[in-house]
């Protein structure tokens, strides 16, 4: 038995980069905090694509860990991330990144 | 007939149109998720677009993680996301609506990041990957074997996944461990009491009282 796709893997290489510039596009041109957040989540889901992608044509399932360990990591972002929005509209009663420029000097 | 047949037979169809399927929903929702007017539509999105990619993990013979993608991303991260959209959408509109103000950075990111696109998708087109066959041949060894769905030990399977992970891959797994402890203590560090911590009893008290005698000075200016 091989490991043959059904469909070829370049299918699945491009799929997951316009998945990923889709959540470039998300991070460089909006300014809602959360928004911001959920385009980088868009980004490790296309990072975990490619890692499933490629242990299935290998038939190796360290890309499955590697998968497991981005999702923790991408749920450990979230969780700091939103932590830092809060405490950012706490003290300054505002979620705006263009807004928010106190350590910008 | 199992459902992963396609192991046994030639490429299916079937499996083509699922994908292509899978990934106009997965594209529409991401693009969704980038240009909704309101955070609460985007996380609307981000469910779709999750729900979308556990189905895309189920075709690449990953069950385990297809479940897990439920579970941690529309089950814990989604929910995260609710819950501080309706914290911080009480009683102020803390978000503005619009895109970004900054167009002389956007229209310059937006052409890079379609030439980085357009690379990619030409580079992969034409590319020749090694197929499995000839790895096989060339004496690398493959660590799972492929069968029926719900056997033991087939690749992508939980026994298969739980096996990798507590015995070759064990230092990853404790990473993860070790991640999850640092979200945890700086989750509470952030957005947790904002008394400083002091080691005893009578001097916190002291603390407090100057906190609170410093906030209302705070109020009278």
């Amino acid at each position: 038995m091989s490991g043959v796709l059904p469909v070829a893997i370049a299918n699945y290489i491009s799929l997951s980069a316009i998945i990923f510039f889709i959540g470039v596009a998300g991070v460089l041109l909006r300014r809602n905090p959360l928004i911001m957040l959920m385009s980088i989540e868009l980004m490790w889901n296309a990072a975990n694509l490619l890692f499933l992608a490629f242990a299935r044509v290998w038939l190796n399932n360290a890309g499955h860990v590697f998968a497991f360990l981005v999702i923790t990591v991408a749920a450990a972002e979230a969780a700091i991330g939103l932590a830092i929005v809060v405490t950012v509209f706490r003290s300054a009663q505002n979620v705006d990144v263009d807004e928010v420029r106190t350590l910008h000097g | 007939m199992a459902w992963r047949d396609f192991e046994n037979a030639a490429p299916g169809a079937g499996w083509m149109i699922a994908f292509w399927i899978l990934a106009i929903v997965l594209i529409a929702s991401a693009m969704w998720v980038i240009s909704a007017s309101k955070p609460v539509y985007s996380v609307v999105g981000l469910l779709v677009h999750f729900t979308a990619l556990a189905f895309m993990f189920i075709t690449l013979s990953a069950e385990f993680l297809a479940a897990i993608q439920i579970i941690v991303y529309s089950g814990a991260i989604l929910v995260l996301f609710l819950f501080v959209i309706a914290l911080l959408s009480s009683g102020v509109a803390p978000f503005s609506a619009g895109p970004n103000r900054l167009p002389k950075i956007g229209i310059p990111a937006v052409a890079l990041i379609l030439i980085a696109l357009g690379a990619t998708v030409y580079a992969t087109a034409h590319v020749s990957l090694q197929t499995p066959a000839v790895i096989s041949t060339s004496g690398a060894r493959m660590l799972s074997t492929v069968g029926f769905a719900g056997e033991a030990d087939v690749f992508g399977s939980v026994a298969d996944f739980g096996k990798a992970l507590f015995t070759v891959h064990l230092l990853p797994f404790e990473i993860t461990a070790f991640i999850l402890m640092v979200a945890v203590i700086g989750v509470i560090l952030l957005a947790g009491d904002q008394t400083p911590y002091v080691a005893s009893r009578k001097r916190a008290v002291a603390v407090q009282r100057e906190l609170r005698e410093a906030i209302l000075r705070g109020g009278e200016e």
